[in-house]
This record gives structure tokens, C-alpha cells and sequence, in this order.
């Protein structure tokens, strides 16, 4: 009884404490910024959103800035000097030369350790943090499990390559390059796809009469004998090379994986209003888009379904070769179910978990009218009304991610080695790169929100403020007394 | 076929005759309608079902396996097959699960697996997982659902995994925890101004989920007040496995509301110098065995309302591959452990001769997994049918194995 009223009274301290901090925050040194005014309020809103929480004295840069300003040099990452923060990521492993399974098991784990080091301290220091933002975005919509067979070899170029480069790009160009990169054809099976007549045409050779590979005759390479193939397109979860000479053959035909993801999650969306019919022509359209063994995109002619295929409604011709993909692509860029899917995606993670829907269709059109232009369609979602209202403000929930990222930043924390923040955000739920369902992680609240999901995030928030995490030390002044509690309240899980 | 009207007419005689586990007339007088418990196992990796469960009379299986078959029981001094009907017998590393064999505690469905054909652990792990195989967009796990439409009651202690991260499985929207073991659940330091902030929030989810999160401690904290004794001789192994498996009869025998709990055991894949009745898979069913087996000891009168199932995501092919290893195969072996369980071989063996393999090298399945944790969470947890179509959308069970007593 008597510790009950205690604790209460310590929360009424802890609360007036905050309030304090509020009339005091322009000169208050602590690390949780708090507005002193409707145009403080505004910025501190937009720098929750469009990066990974503020610092201090970010609030101060903004408006000698302007907000639209900065909001502007957001959008164009290019023009931000971002070298001392390059300067202090991890130096990747290369690829090891040998392809024994025992140190390609010990690469893949290095690479996602590293990576998932890279990944929080860009988000913590980077200055380019609409960018990183974006990156998480779209690396989750276009997801990809490295614990599945060989992604994790690919991984690094798929964040670099194909998805940093495209987040303020034409949505068409980053599909493409989603396409086409080793990382996504692996980890949703494309790689393997065949057309299922070339498939049993090819295993009904005998592998010791000496006719050749079609499929590698008809692309134009030197012709190999028959078994190179096999070798080629192996099981994904044979790992041991012997294994797989002594397994029985393989049916190999269409897998239609990709092609359902594709329309399902990357552009349509499930209500986007396309039939398994649409599934399986995409997936036809889709064979012989594979993976060399350089580790890179290659058609792969022979096990390409040459036949007439309908996506949509729209009439692909027979023999159209590598073109029915980049086809089907053109019509889903296109596709307006798409322009509504990217710019609810796109607005449920910067305004709300559930966007207004005149904002949607603004953005929508936006996205319509400029050929899919993700740097429009962004611009045109954080410089709207929508997006500055006050009904918004601290309606998202922080993923373990964000609320990792935004804990270094507020606190002012340097992060020597990223190691245990790694770990950290394995035991909150959030494994970076090791999400296994396509659909990625979410950034909505109901995701997120869980009793052993705020025990993790009380904890760390203790384990942070005592200075008991291993490589992350905070600035020499001592940290308040409430900091513990300020990192791991309710309105500080929110955004 | 003359092997199909065999297991019939035995699974016939033994009801018949009347053959009951000793200990469910105690647990009946000594509870009345107690809390249905089911603790889910998966052995991550693809365990070898044909060397775990041996189809010792099947020629095929010793001519496919000149080197890692189990021998035939009693057959060599170096170990051999543990016999259970003639037909079917135990790896020797299993020896402690024999006495719940013997008293029709354990049922073991054999062929059994999914529609699916991939033989990507990845992809294999995701479909038992959500039990939605073919379908990767599932966003939840059959456990949670399981949670989600059995009852309102705001617990996240119903669903535990013992694991450091939340499985597939248990993954959802209803409440459910996972833990690396029950002393370690808790707010270090300041928990009480901790409590009294989400108390206070205006956030109605965030409060109520914080709402859950104290009480959980509070509760878990009076389970571990004491160190714990595991009963009746339970000798669990001294490994990350058997630590798990004492913390869910911990939490079992706590009454704090467990209705699922679920961990994990990985190192199934070999590929390479799998071994026999030696060597690396002896070593892991060993752990697998020994574990089970004081799981089964310490829950002691509690078996009664427990049902424990184990699981893996596809079997291995019938042959040996070059390696001394088996290769990714579809049809594998899962075991139904509990005091009303209907112990025996169950399900269809489709045998392993070349026409009745699937693809010509695997084992052929002849019952949906699906079908397994429908007759559990049906007949053993008391889930409505409505419940049942709920939990395996788009999915009507085809068969009834029979590993639950009705």
C-alpha cells in the first residue's frame, strides 16, 4: 500500500519533471528535446519522421534553415556531404574465393553482422537521413531473408546497388534493378524458373551422350557439356557440391514465387485485382531470369517459355526473349492500383498507420502524372498539410530500429562497436536482414506493440542510461538522473 | 496394403483390449477439468525421419542406405533399432522415449508432411510455421491463432516460446512471450516508476500492453521465487535444449496460464557423415530423447492435459547420398507425446519402393501435418470447428490420424 502511493507520487515528480523540461527546452542541454513552440512543435515533428529521431541542436539547425529548405536538402541526399559519417562504417568482407560450405556459412554470418552494424549507424549518423529512412523503407518492401541459402553473399550489393541508389528514383528503374539482382531472384526462387517443357526437354538428355547445354548454346557462350548445368542450377538448400552430383534429378518447372510477390507486395498490392491466371503468365514471363555463376543477372534463353502470355489484359507476344519481363514491368509501373499501393506505403510509414486517404490519392496521382517519380511522390506526402497537421504528431509507434537509431541520436552516444545494438535488436524482434517472410518488417504500431516487446525496450533503455552496453558510450557530462525513464517511456516509443 | 490392415487391426486391439496409461485414472481423481497444455518442438534443419523412426522391415530402406541405415533390432553388437511393432522401430539413441512407447503414450505419424514440395528449409519452415504451405504472405503463426480465437483473456503468459527470439509459430496479434527463461523476464531496476508511466499513458494500447507486461513479470517472478526441482527423476540434458524444456514444466506447474509453449532444436542437416547408430545424428536424437523423456517424467500427472508434438520441416531422401549424408527429401516422422494420446504407429506408410517414392527419392507423404495439429488443437485443446477453420484458413482436414483418444 504504502509503496504503491510512493510510486505514485515518484511518477508525479517524474511527470513534473518532463513538464519542467518542456518551458525549459531551448536552453535545456538534456537529451529529449522538447518544443517550446507551435513552430518548434512543427520541426520536431518533421525530424521525427524524416530521420531517425533528432539530436541535439537539430531543432535549432532546422529553423535557421527553414524547414522547407531542409526538407528540400533531404530530398536530395546528393547534395549533403555525408564523408564523416562514411568514414566510420565497417570495412566489408569480400566474398571468400573458395566456395567450401564451411566458410561460406562463416562469411554469410560476418556480412550480416556487419551489415546490420552499417545499417544502425548510418541510421544514428548519418546526415543523410531521409535516405536512410527510405532505405529501410524499401529495403522491407522488397525484402529479402538472409538466412536463406546464398542472399547473404548477395546482400551487400542488393542495399548498395539496387536499393539506395533508386529511393528517390523513378519506381520503374528500382523494379528493375529489383528484378534483376542475384539477391531477390534467389531468395523468391526465380532463379530457378523454367519453363517447364524446356525443363524436362533438357532432363530427358543423357548427360553422357555429349549433347550439349541448349540454354548455353542458344545465349551465345561457349557450350559446356551437359553436367555443367546441373552445377549451375543445384538445389538452393544442397549446400555440398558432392551432394548435390549424387542427387537424383530434379523436376524443374515453373515457380511462380516471384511473380505472386511481385504483384502481391512490390507493385499491385492483394487488392490490386489480378488473378492467379495474372500470377502464373508474370511467372512465365519471368523464366530464365537467373544467376550466372559469377554470382550476377543472366537470361537464360533456353529455359525462357517462349508462348503468348496475358498479364492484365494486356497481350505480351510469343517470342518476346528476355522483353516479356521487362514488359511485364512496364505495365505494372503503370499500373495505378500500383501508383495507390507505393504511395499508401509510402505514407502509412512517414504520416500514419493509416494515411488519409486524400493524401493517398494526391499522392497517387502524383506518382501518376510524374512517370513514378519517388522523389515527387515523397515531396509531395511531407510538404502536405496531412503530414504537418497535429492530429499526427507522435501517432507512430518506433520500430526496435528506429528506436534504437533515435536513442544514440537523442542521447548524443558514441557508438564504438555496434555489436550489441545488433543483438539488441535481435531480442526486440527485429533481426536486421533476417526477416524471412517477403512482406518485410512492418512500421505499424499494432507490429510492434507487445508486453515482451516493451520489457526488451525498458531494459534497454536501463542498460543504455547506466552505461552498462558494451561499444556505446555516452557523452562525458553525466546523464540525467530520469534518463533511464525518459528512454523507456511510452512517449518515447512513439514518434 | 497387408501393412495398412496391420496397423489398423493393432491400433483396433489395443483400444480394445483396454490398454490405458497407469497414470491417467490418478490424474483424473486428482484434478477435474484442468487447463489443456500443448507443447510444440521443432527440430530445425530437416531431421532424418527414417533414421530416427526405422522402417526396419523395408528392404529398400537397408538397400538405399549401405552405410547409415539402422540395423535391424538385435541384429548387431554395435546397436541397432529399438523394435516397437515388428515393423518400426526406434533409433537406439532413443531408448528413453521406449517406456512411453510402452505404456501407448507416444503416437508416431510417419510419411507425414506438407503439399509443398520445396525442399528449402527456408521456405519448408515458413509453411509448417503458418501452416499455410504455398502461401508466403501469412503474417501470423498457427499458435497464435490458436490464441487469438480460443479465448479473450488478455495473458501473454498462454503462448511462451523458450527462445530469444519469437518464433514463426507463435508470432501474431494476440499476446504471447518469448523468453530465454524465466529468470531473466523482468525490468531491471525502476520497474515500479516504469509500471506507473505506462499506467499513466494516454495511449490506450501502449498502457494496456504495458498493463500486461508488469503483470506477466509479476507472475513470473513468484514462479521463480524458487530455485527449481525438477520431479519424478526427470534427468534433463545439460544443454541449452533440456534447460528449455525444465523451464516450460516450470512454467506448466506454475499455473501462471501456459497454454502453449514452443522451443527448438536445431543441427538436423547432415549432409555429410550423418552416422548410424553412432555419430552425429545419434548424438542429437540422444538430446532430443533424453530431453523429451524428462520432459514427459517431470510434468508427471500433468501429461494427462499435455499434449507434446514434435516437428520438422521436411524429411531426407530415402537414399544415402556420396557423402555418408542424406539430401533434403519431403515425408518425415512426427511423435504425439501425452497422457491422452493414442500411442502407436498412425497414419498410412506408403512404403519406400521406387514407384511409391515421391519424385522417385523421397519419402511420399501420405498425411498433411495440418492434419496433426488440427486433431490436436480440435480434440486435445477443445477448439470449436469454427475455431479450427480459423486457425488452418482455406484448409479442412482431410483425415483424422487418430493420435488423439476421443
Amino acid at each position: 500500500m504504502k509503496s504503491r502511493i510512493l510510486t505514485r507520487l515518484l511518477v508525479a515528480v517524474v511527470i513534473a519533471l518532463a513538464s519542467a523540461a518542456e518551458l525549459t527546452a531551448r536552453n535545456d542541454q538534456s537529451p529529449i528535446q522538447n518544443p517550446q513552440s507551435r513552430d518548434e512543435a512543427t520541426i520536431l515533428h518533421a525530424l521525427n519522421r524524416l530521420t531517425f529521431g533528432p539530436r541535439v541542436g537539430d531543432i535549432d539547425k532546422v529553423r535557421a534553415m527553414g524547414l522547407a529548405a531542409w526538407i528540400d536538402q533531404q530530398l536530395h541526399p546528393e547534395r549533403i556531404d555525408d564523408a564523416a559519417a562514411a568514414a566510420g562504417l565497417p570495412v566489408l568482407e569480400p566474398a571468400p574465393a573458395s566456395g567450401e560450405p564451411r566458410e561460406l556459412r562463416r562469411f554469410a554470418r560476418q556480412q550480416i553482422q556487419s551489415l546490420a552494424a552499417e545499417k544502425i549507424l548510418r541510421a544514428a549518423y548519418s546526415e543523410r537521413q531521409l535516405q536512410e529512412v527510405l532505405v529501410d523503407f524499401w529495403f522491407n518492401h522488397f525484402n529479402v531473408y538472409a538466412g536463406k541459402g546464398r542472399t547473404a553473399q548477395y546482400l551487400a550489393e542488393y542495399e548498395r546497388e539496387v536499393i539506395r541508389p533508386h529511393v528517390f528514383a523513378r519506381f520503374r528503374d528500382l523494379l528493375e534493378a529489383d528484378a534483376k539482382s542475384p539477391a531477390m531472384l534467389f531468395y523468391l526462387d526465380n532463379w530457378l524458373s523454367a519453363d517447364p517443357n524446356a525443363a524436362e526437354w533438357l532432363s530427358n538428355r543423357d548427360p553422357g551422350s555429349g549433347i550439349r547445354d541448349p540454354m548455353v548454346r542458344r545465349s551465345g557462350v561457349r557450350p559446356r557439356p551437359f553436367p555443367r548445368m546441373r552445377r549451375r542450377i543445384p538445389d538452393p538448400g544442397s549446400r555440398f557440391p558432392a551432394a548435390r552430383a549424387n542427387a537424383k534429378k530434379r523436376t524443374r518447372g515453373l515457380n511462380e514465387n516471384y511473380g505472386r510477390e511481385l504483384l502481391e507486395l512490390h507493385t499491385l498490392g492483394v487488392d490490386g485485382g489480378y488473378t492467379q491466371k495474372d500470377v502464373i503468365d508474370v511467372a512465365r514471363a519471368f523464366t530464365g531470369w537467373t544467376i550466372d555463376r559469377g554470382g550476377t543477372f543472366r537470361f537464360v534463353a533456353a529455359l525462357h517459355d517462349p508462348g503468348e502470355k496475358v498479364v492484365l489484359g494486356h497481350t505480351i507476344k510469343a517470342g518476346g526473349g528476355i522483353e516479356d519481363g521487362e514488359r511485364v514491368l512496364d505495365i505494372l509501373a503503370a499500373h495505378p492500383a500500383t501508383a495507390h499501393h507505393i504511395a499508401y506505403q509510402l505514407a502509412q510509414r512517414l504520416v500514419a498507420d493509416e494515411p488519409p486517404a486524400a493524401l493517398v490519392d494526391r499522392a497517387a496521382t502524383r506518382f501518376r502524372t510524374t512517370g513514378g517519380d519517388l522523389r515527387e511522390v515523397v515531396s509531395t506526402i511531407v510538404t502536405s498539410p496531412e503530414f504537418l497537421t497535429a492530429a499526427v504528431r507522435g501517432a507512430k509507434f518506433k520500430t526496435p530500429l528506429t528506436l534504437v537509431a533515435s536513442t544514440i541520436r537523442t542521447t548524443g552516444a558514441i557508438v564504438t562497436d555496434a555489436r550489441a545494438l545488433v543483438q539488441t535488436l535481435q531480442q526486440m524482434g527485429e533481426p536486421l536482414y533476417m526477416c524471412q517472410p517477403p512482406t518485410g518488417y512492418r512500421n505499424t504500431a499494432d507490429a510492434w506493440i507487445s508486453a515482451g516487446g516493451l520489457v526488451s525496450r525498458m531494459n534497454f533503455a536501463t542498460r543504455i542510461a547506466s552505461g552498462n552496453m558494451p561499444g556505446v558510450t555516452l557523452p562525458a557530462n553525466p546523464p540525467p538522473a530520469d534518463l533511464a525513464l525518459r528512454l523507456g517511456s511510452p512517449e518515447f516509443q512513439r514518434f | 496394403m497387408n501393412r495398412r490392415v496391420f496397423l489398423k487391426s493393432g491400433a483396433m486391439a489395443m483400444l480394445s483390449l483396454g490398454f490405458a496409461p497407469s497414470f491417467l485414472g490418478r490424474a483424473a481423481a486428482a484434478v477435474g477439468s484442468r487447463r489443456k497444455l500443448l507443447i510444440a518442438i521443432f527440430q530445425r534443419g530437416a531431421v532424418d525421419g527414417l533414421n530416427m523412426i526405422v522402417p526396419h522391415g523395408e528392404a529398400d530402406y537397408y538397400r538405399l542406405r549401405p552405410t547409415i541405415a539402422i540395423p535391424r533390432p538385435g541384429g548387431e553388437a554395435r546397436g541397432s533399432a529399438i523394435d516397437l511393432d515388428g515393423f518400426f522401430g526406434l533409433h537406439p539413441s532413443m531408448a528413453p522415449l521406449k517406456p512411453l512407447w510402452d505404456n501407448h503414450s507416444l503416437a508416431i505419424v510417419h510419411a507425414c508432411g506438407s503439399p509443398d514440395n520445396t525442399r528449402s528449409h527456408f521456405d519448408a519452415q515458413d509453411y509448417m510455421e503458418s501452416a499455410t504451405p504455398g502461401l508466403k504472405a501469412t503474417r501470423d503463426g498457427w499458435l497464435n491463432r490458436y490464441l487469438q480465437v480460443s479465448s479473450d483473456v488478455r495473458n501473454p503468459l498462454r503462448g511462451i516460446a523458450l527462445a530469444r527470439t519469437m518464433p514463426r509459430s507463435l508470432a501474431g496479434r494476440a499476446p504471447a512471450l518469448a523468453i530465454g527463461n524465466v529468470d531473466e523476464f523482468g525490468v531491471r531496476g525502476a520497474d515500479a516508476a516504469f509500471e506507473a508511466l505506462y499506467e499513466g499513458t494516454s495511449d490506450p494500447r501502449l498502457r494496456a500492453a504495458g498493463g500486461d507486461a508488469f503483470a506477466a513479470m509479476r507472475t513470473l517472478r513468484q514462479a521463480a521465487a524458487m530455485p527449481y526441482r525438477p520431479a519424478g527423476g526427470a534427468d534433463y540434458p545439460t544443454t541449452p535444449f533440456g534447460k528449455a524444456l525444465a523451464e516450460i514444466a516450470r512454467l506448466a506447474k506454475a499455473d501462471v496460464g501456459l497454454e502453449i509453449a514452443f522451443t527448438e532444436l536445431g543441427n538436423w542437416d547432415h549432409h555429410v557423415n550423418e552416422g548410424s547408430v553412432t555419430g552425429q545424428i545419434a548424438t542429437r536424437l540422444a538430446e532430443f530423447s533424453r530431453g523429451l523423456a524428462a520432459l514427459a517424467a517431470d510434468l508427471g500427472d500433468r501429461l494427462a492435459d499435455t499434449v507434446i508434438v514434435t516437428m520438422s520441416e521436411f524429411g531426407r531422401a530415402v537414399a544415402e547420398n556420396g557423402n555418408g549424408g542424406t539430401d533434403h527429401g519431403h515425408g518425415n516422422a512426427m511423435m504425439v507425446i501425452g497422457g491422452n494420446v493414442r500411442g502407436g504407429i498412425q497414419g498410412q506408410w506408403p512404403g519406400l519402393g521406387e514407384g511409391h517414392r515421391f519424385e522417385g527419392r523421397d519419402l511420399a507423404v501420405t498425411t498433411d501435418f495440418r492434419d496433426v495439429f488440427t486433431e490436436i488443437v480440435a480434440d486435445h485443446m477443445g477448439v470449436s470447428r469454427d475455431g479450427v477453420s480459423r486457425i488452418f484458413p482455406g484448409y479442412a482436414a482431410s483425415s483424422r490420424p487418430g493420435v488423439i483418444r476421443i
